[in-house]
């Protein structure tokens, strides 16, 4: 039952980082700083509730989980805005960029974590993993549905908006569009360069929660430097699920229990574990064969992923 | 009285660096008429157009719509004024269906509901005349029936400008006719129609009025009642030409290419060659004539080694050993050097042939990096031959070393029909070399093509101008749905003889010529 729950929860960190990633590819940005943004984003979200916990007498709950994330959010939405400053103003390539933001965030995050001298971290991450009151008296569907903290509900309600939002309604037409084919979008007087700015930058903020979601849910507030290891599985979890954020859902909680797996199987050693944790990426490397040989249109990568967009160019 | 004009535009002029693309241009366009624009590859037409489609902002001089003043900075400006352009090169998302390309882009304050739109598009279709079907995706649609979600993708914004682009290029004489009727229709219904196209006698069939750019600049405009064909070259090309195919006899004619019953499948398991045999003989240019996408291409390649065969044999007689070779044991690079060279000119010029972002020089270089003897490249002979081309053919260029990408569509074809003929083949396979190209420089290709096979080339053609075929060939072969359906003397065949082989397997409803 444990091992259901925690998968899940750590699923959500996957969630929110590749529904995130998604919303950004989707406007034709491969971005590959999400690793190095979900470490802002959880640098920056530890940050700011370790000034709150420490700056007022009386906690109150409520702002003690809301303020971390806004504080995540904003913060991982500023690298996404640089991202966009680099490729889509600068027009600088797309992956090297991609990568140096990821080298870029892991050190912001570290010097960060290195300023908090008095850290509360184990004490806010209380306030992110209770639970609805009586989900204990639920017995097990209470405690397979309603024993988690605010990220998973907030990760699956972000994910089924970005689905509904991206398949049915106008906004959602014109980014796939600038995605797949930016020049047909500008001929129709869709604001290309607006909209792989806010996509890069919403979906930076949504990814870099998912940081901050992994040390404050998973990792009960105990700050440790493997941030990226999620950022990159969430990355692959948006292929696997074929660019489709309700796919996901499922998605993240297989990702989630191939990624925990290990330390629920007994018997085993050390270097079984470790094979065992690169199922993700083999699952990712066959689906990516698997849909390349299928060849259906749908099941593709945005068609102009990893391309810039100059008007004038031809 | 005068009519006010639909658009008027005043001393236009616009420069790409050192290319001057449109030199102080004016002219004017009324509601209810077809002003075809004709000019030469290279001329400025497709610049001009984009500057009224808000995709070019003009260097100088203005464009005024019913009187006015106006400044198209960008698409969503020229819409607003009822601008709409139909591109060559088709401006939608392939996984999108008909419909979402159609609503793509549009905030209109309805609300986002497809339905509602989608009785809205019916209306249009009904009104004009189209066949459609709204929920098939893009990907999956012939090219007629994409241009078909163009024209009602700018309909369905309100355009009463509507520009297109060399819409006919692509399409079959029967898609053409019906694309005719529905401009016709447009033009009762008071739109203001720009075509551009290079097709003479579809401009005379067509249009109202014909404009003439000759190197970015304006010509002038006359009523295409009082012109003909030969004074419109005149006006585009700037003296006088002549349009006659010097076609001489075939001499010493041998087979040098005997293709026994080939077949061949694609991955789905589809026919695309079936049981097709023939004959090349040098010196002569085999015609192949037939609705697009018959097996054409596939014919091609599997003579070039790029197509797997399931049946058959290709038995090529080397005229230098006098040995006899099949081709289907070969290698595409050992064909190669046998002599039988494929300039293959797909839909998209650059994607097979010549790598876009390359100079001339250096793509002259893909086919004869091989034959250097040092470890460093021999750019210098490359070079000459890239100049020889760009002098020959005239390739309008700053110069050898721009990139292929930034020529216009024609010139890219040149570049490409130029390299292939400079390796002296004794087989020369050309599919369709001349779309795109302006009447000049076909006809440059043309004589090319002829001066080939007079020095004891096999000159394969393939072709989708009838009146060429008829003129330029010696034999012509008809195929069908990847079966030949007949093989006709070019001298003594009709077109009409030619359309109803060619309709003879093929899954269309309707024969008949322009």
């Amino acid at each position: 039952m444990t091992f259901i729950t925690q998968s899940i929860r750590i699923g959500m960190s996957f969630l929110l980082g590749s529904t995130g990633e998604t919303i950004t590819e989707k406007s034709g940005h491969l971005n590959l700083g999400i690793p190095g943004i979900m470490c802002v984003g959880a640098a920056v979200g530890c940050l700011a509730e370790n000034i709150y916990l420490s700056s007022v007498s009386v906690i109150s709950p409520f702002l003690a989980v809301l303020l971390p994330i806004i504080a995540s959010f904003i913060g991982s939405a500023l690298m996404g805005v640089l991202y966009s400053f680099l490729t889509v103003t600068l027009r600088a390539n797309q992956n090297v960029t991609g990568l140096a933001l990821t080298t870029l965030g892991i050190g912001i995050s570290k010097y960060i974590i290195d300023q908090i001298l008095d850290m509360k971290f184990s004490q806010a991450s209380k306030y992110f993993t209770s639970g609805f009151p009586f989900a204990d008296k639920l017995g097990g569907f209470g405690e397979i549905f309603l024993s988690y903290g605010v990220f998973v509900y907030l990760a699956i309600a972000i994910a089924l908006i970005t689905s509904f939002v991206l398949n049915k309604t106008r906004i959602g037409l014109h980014l796939r569009a600038v995605g797949e084919n930016p020049a047909t979008a500008d001929a129709a007087g869709v604001n290309v360069t607006l909209y792989r700015y806010l996509a890069t930058m919403i979906g930076s903020g949504i990814a870099g929660l998912g940081g901050l979601s992994y040390i404050m849910d998973n990792l009960n507030g105990n700050w440790e430097y493997t941030v990226d290891a999620i950022g990159w599985l969430s990355i692959a979890l948006v292929i696997f699920t074929l660019w489709k954020p309700n796919l996901a859902i499922f998605g993240s909680i297989i990702f989630g229990a191939c990624y925990i797996a290990s330390s629920y199987i007994s018997g085993i050693s050390f270097a079984q574990k470790e094979i065992l944790k690169m199922f993700p990426y083999v699952v990712t490397i066959i689906v990516l064969v698997v849909i390349s040989m299928r060849k259906k249109r749908e099941h593709q990568p945005p068609a102009a992923l990893g391309l810039p967009y100059f008007r004038e160019e031809r | 009285m005068k009519k006010t004009p639909a658009i008027e535009l005043r001393g236009i002029t616009k420069t790409f660096g050192p290319v001057v693309a449109n030199k102080n241009v004016s002219m004017e366009v009324y509601h209810g008429e077809i002003l075809s624009i004709l000019g030469e590859n290279g001329s400025g037409k497709t610049t001009l157009m984009n500057m009224i489609s808000g995709i070019y902002y003009p260097d100088e001089g203005e464009i005024l719509i019913g009187n006015e003043e106006v400044m198209i900075r960008s698409p969503k400006d020229a819409y607003r004024y009822n601008i709409g352009m139909i591109h060559q090169h088709f401006k939608l998302v392939d996984v999108f269906s008909a419909a979402e390309n159609i609503l793509l882009g549009l905030k209109d304050k309805k609300g986002f509901d497809i339905k509602k739109s989608t009785e809205i598009i019916h209306g249009i279709c009904e009104q004009y005349g189209f066949e459609l079907d709204l929920n098939k995706k893009v990907y999956e649609m012939s090219v007629s029936e994409k241009q078909t979600v163009e024209i009602i993708k700018v309909l369905y914004r309100g355009a009463d400008i509507l520009i297109l682009d060399e819409p006919t290029a692509v399409l079959t004489p029967q898609e053409t006719l019906k694309l005719f009727d529905i401009l016709r229709r447009m033009r009762d219904d008071n739109k203001a129609i720009i075509i551009i196209t290079h097709k003479l006698h579809e401009v005379l069939s067509l249009s109202d009025r014909v404009a003439v750019l000759r190197k970015g600049e304006y010509i002038g405009t006359v009523n295409t009642a009082e012109t003909n064909e030969s004074s419109l070259t005149e006006m585009m090309v700037g003296k006088k030409i002549s349009l006659n195919i010097e076609r001489s006899e075939p001499k010493n004619s041998e087979d040098r290419l005997i293709v026994e019953n080939i077949s061949c499948t694609n991955r789905e398991g589809v026919r695309l060659l079936d049981n097709v045999s023939f004959t090349a003989r040098s010196g002569e240019i085999l015609g192949i004539a037939g609705i697009a996408g018959s097996g054409q291409r596939e014919l091609l390649e599997a003579i070039a080694g790029l197509q797997h065969l399931t049946e058959g044999r290709i038995i090529y007689h080397n005229p230098k050993t006098g040995k006899e070779d099949d081709l289907r044991d070969k290698t595409p690079i050992q064909i190669r050097d046998l002599g039988v060279r494929l300039s293959f000119v797909p839909e998209d010029r650059l994607g097979m042939g010549l790598v876009g972002n390359m100079d001339i020089t250096d793509n002259m270089m893909l086919r004869s990096y091989k034959k250097g003897k040092s470890v460093f490249l021999d750019r210098k002979k490359p070079h000459e031959l890239a100049d020889k081309i760009i002098e020959s053919l005239e390739v309008v260029t700053p110069s050898a070393s721009t990139p292929v990408r930034r020529l216009s569509g024609g010139n890219v074809q040149k570049v490409l029909v130029g390299r292939e003929i400079a390796s002296s083949p004794t087989v020369l396979m050309a599919a369709y070399p001349v779309r795109g190209l302006d009447i000049n420089s076909s006809y440059t290709i043309y004589n090319l093509l002829t001066k080939q096979k007079e020095s004891g080339v096999a000159v394969i053609f393939v072709g989708e101008d009838l009146d060429v075929l008829l003129e330029l060939c010696d034999r012509i072969l008809v195929i069908g749905g990847g079966k030949i359906t007949g093989v006709l003397d070019g001298r003594t065949a009709t077109k009409e003889e030619v359309g109803l082989l060619m309709t003879k397997y093929a899954h269309t409803e309707e024969g008949g010529e322009i």
